[in-house]
């Protein structure tokens, strides 16, 4: 999935810019869920992000489709600030800009067909007459692979994979660019998710999506991602190309992500010394840590981790990182 | 068990000490199994008559020994387990069969002996530890109920046996936490109490449903590692249910494949991993996406599991599997093949299917 050079000169698709998202709580907290996120995604490219529950990834990509309001920063879509759109203006831009959730079931109506369900977004849009929604919604359900007599279904007659597919051929009736992905796969069993990462693929080289493809699954964001950010508590640890990122990380937080990982290989493969083990938990983003967030798990961690947050590096080509330590060669020694 | 003689005594010491590797899948003999689980269907009863959800499932757990239980959701993983305890609707759910544990058939037994086996000999760790867990109770409470349900004891042992389970499990300042209630836990404390909970009475036997799905992966990977720990240390045995196949590398040492309500393969993992015996096995290996170069399509196994009033007639894979064949819809009985694998396929041994390593 290589991106063409042209391409890759384009304006972004979308760029966030210091996007900080904070909640507040009763009684007068905030839980900083996203602070201070930048990042660009390119077009034709699948950007993956990766962390763990609480690293703020699932906040990130309903702010990239519109459905939070960013507390700081800013969102660019194609160049443009939202903010500075009126109304009309922003919901034609807003359909470019999809996103597919986690559980395949819980975004489907279990009172409306499936053929209902797949031309909602088109009655919301107000495309076209009721025929030609009709005809485009068969057509998106064929895309995603289904037959067509799924359309006069109910949610509650597929299995899971059928209704992720049935999210997908949704999304695609308003001929988006950009599409988010939650944790399309999580839900699924192993033994469909191949199937429906393929449809991405094919989806992407068809119409020349662009997917911010979000997930806890180290295998599934190494094996469709183009680039990859790694985020923790609110925060960019690394980010860079799916490769370098992903076998050579420069991030103490990543290489123990991907030591966590367990590997499906006979005892004699399974190297046991490569395992980081990560003691306690990822804390409250409540009162995050201060300086480096990820200092308190942190092997490596020393006494200006808690005093300075870490600077923005790129260490190598387009591959940048947090941390005070790293280098080229990689993160620090843990000892 | 006649098969028992054809294995070397050395093989078989080896086995009994639960450690990863290549242990035999030679059935032992009924002392030697801690539970032996012996032709058990399970089915609900319902308005449009019982439908059936397991069919004669066999297999046996040595004693210290950790097994997992692998399949898609959907193949009777969890109720098998459930059944176990007999923690199945009494009034709705038919077993049949047979569940040896220790010699006494557990499927029969009166509810009153049962409940002196659960938490005591056998012991059971759930998916959700926040719906196991009694939200108006502290973990202490909970824990100590456990204790004196089953010991001849007073609070105070009790209080501090518990709070030395909840050191044993890693959990900080325990004094303090023993008089907290569980939601002022995180998702891996409260599993790290589970776990606490489990293994209190010193069980022989802990059944663990999903017990690190719902937890990150690097919490994930700590509660692998102190489970494994703890069973090495006590002499516990596993009996370990997950959809992960790497968790199942981890921490077992042999691996049940079920499929459709039945078991399709019982094999040492190392050899399950690298040379599967049955298709669903193989299929299962090969769609995991770190085995693909990068891009490339990924391979997954076309439609899905049968729902148990549409049961095909013999095999209930082969219309999901790449190699079948006439033959494919007699019924199909679990053979041993020559590798001593046991595979519900009567082509294990002229196919050669590709597993986790290429």
């Amino acid at each position: 999935m290589a991106v063409p050079e042209q391409q890759m000169q384009q304006e972004p698709v979308v760029v966030a810019d210091g996007l900080t998202i904070h909640f507040d709580l009763r009684g007068g907290d905030t839980v900083k869920a996203v602070d201070g996120v930048s990042f660009q995604i390119r077009p034709g490219e699948t950007f993956g992000i990766i962390g763990e529950s609480g690293s703020g990834k699932t906040t990130v990509g309903r702010a990239l489709v519109g459905l939070l309001k960013p507390t700081g920063g800013r969102i660019l879509y194609a160049g443009q600030d939202v903010s500075a759109l009126s109304s009309s203006q922003y919901r034609q831009l807003r359909r470019n800009y999809q996103i597919i959730f986690q559980d395949p079931h819980a975004a489907l109506n279990p009172r409306m067909t499936i053929l209902q369900s797949v031309q909602e977004p088109m009655e919301i849009m107000r495309d076209g007459n009721p025929a030609s929604r009709r005809q485009t919604a068969r057509d998106a359900l064929e895309r995603a692979g289904l037959p067509p007599e799924i359309g006069a279904r109910y949610p509650h007659e597929l299995s899971g994979g059928q209704k992720q597919r049935v999210n997908i051929a949704r999304a695609l009736t308003v001929n988006p660019r950009f599409i988010v992905c939650d944790e399309v796969v999580a839900a699924l069993d192993v033994s469909v998710r191949g199937a429906i990462l393929n449809l991405f693929a094919d989806l992407q080289k068809e119409f020349g999506l662009t997917y911010a493809f979000i997930t806890h699954d180290i295998s599934v964001v190494a094996h469709i991602s183009n680039r990859v950010g790694v985020m923790y508590l609110g925060r960019l640890m690394e980010l860079g190309p799916t490769g370098p990122v992903t076998e050579q990380p420069l991030h103490p937080y990543t290489r123990a992500l991907l030591s966590a990982e367990p590997l499906p290989l006979p005892s004699e493969m399974r190297d046991q010394a490569r395992r980081i083990r990560l003691t306690g938990e990822i804390p409250s983003p409540v009162s995050p840590p201060s300086g480096c967030r990820f200092r308190t798990r942190c092997p490596s961690a020393q006494a200006v981790c808690a005093e300075h947050v870490p600077e923005w590096r790129e260490l190598r080509p387009d591959h940048w990182v947090a941390c005070h330590f790293s280098t080229e060669e990689g993160p620090p020694d843990a000892s | 068990m006649a098969l028992r003689d054809t294995v070397d005594e050395a093989a078989l010491g080896g086995s009994l000490t639960g450690q990863a590797g290549g242990s035999p899948t030679v059935k032992p003999d009924a002392a030697e199994a801690l539970l032996s689980v012996e032709d058990l269907s399970i089915g609900f009863r319902g308005r449009d008559g019982d439908t059936s959800v397991t069919r004669k499932v066999s297999f046996f757990v040595r004693p210290g020994e950790r097994v997992g239980v692998v399949g898609e959701s959907g193949c009777g993983k969890t109720v098998t387990g459930l059944s176990l305890l007999r923690l199945l609707p009494e009034r709705t759910a038919r077993i049949d069969g047979r569940i040896l544990f220790d010699g006494r058939d557990l499927s029969t037994l009166p509810m009153r002996e049962m409940r002196k086996i659960r938490g005591r000999d056998i012991s059971m760790i759930f998916q959700e530890p926040m719906s196991a867990l009694d939200p108006v109770f502290t973990i202490g409470q909970q824990l100590s109920e456990t204790l004196l349900a089953h010991f001849d004891m007073s609070r105070k042992e009790a209080r501090e046996r518990s709070i030395q389970a909840l050191t044993e499990v890693g959990i900080p300042l325990p004094e303090r936490r023993y008089d907290e209630y569980p939601h002022q836990f995180s998702g891996g404390m409260r599993q790290r109490v589970m776990i606490a909970m489990a293994l209190i009475c010193k069980p022989r036997l802990i059944v663990a449903d999903e017990p690190t799905t719902a937890l990150d992966v690097t919490v994930q990977a700590q509660i692998i590692d102190l489970l494994c720990q703890l069973s090495d240390d006590t002499g516990t045995a596993l009996l370990f249910i997950t959809h992960d196949l790497g968790v199942v590398a981890e921490t077992c040492s042999r691996m049940l494949t079920m499929y459709a309500g039945e078991v399709v393969e019982d094999a040492a993992v190392d050899e399950a991993l690298r040379r599967p015996g049955h298709p669903y096995t193989s299929g299962l290996l090969r769609s995991l996406p770190r085995l693909s170069e990068r891009g490339e399509r990924l391979p997954s196994i076309p439609g899905r599991v049968p729902s148990p009033n549409a049961m095909p007639e013999g095999c209930r894979f082969r219309d999901r599997c790449p190699y079948a064949r006439p033959g494919c819809e007699d019924y199909q009985p679990m053979v041993t093949d020559r590798r001593g694998r046991h595979v519900r396929c009567w082509r294990v041994d002229e196919l050669a299917l590709p597993g986790a390593v290429d």
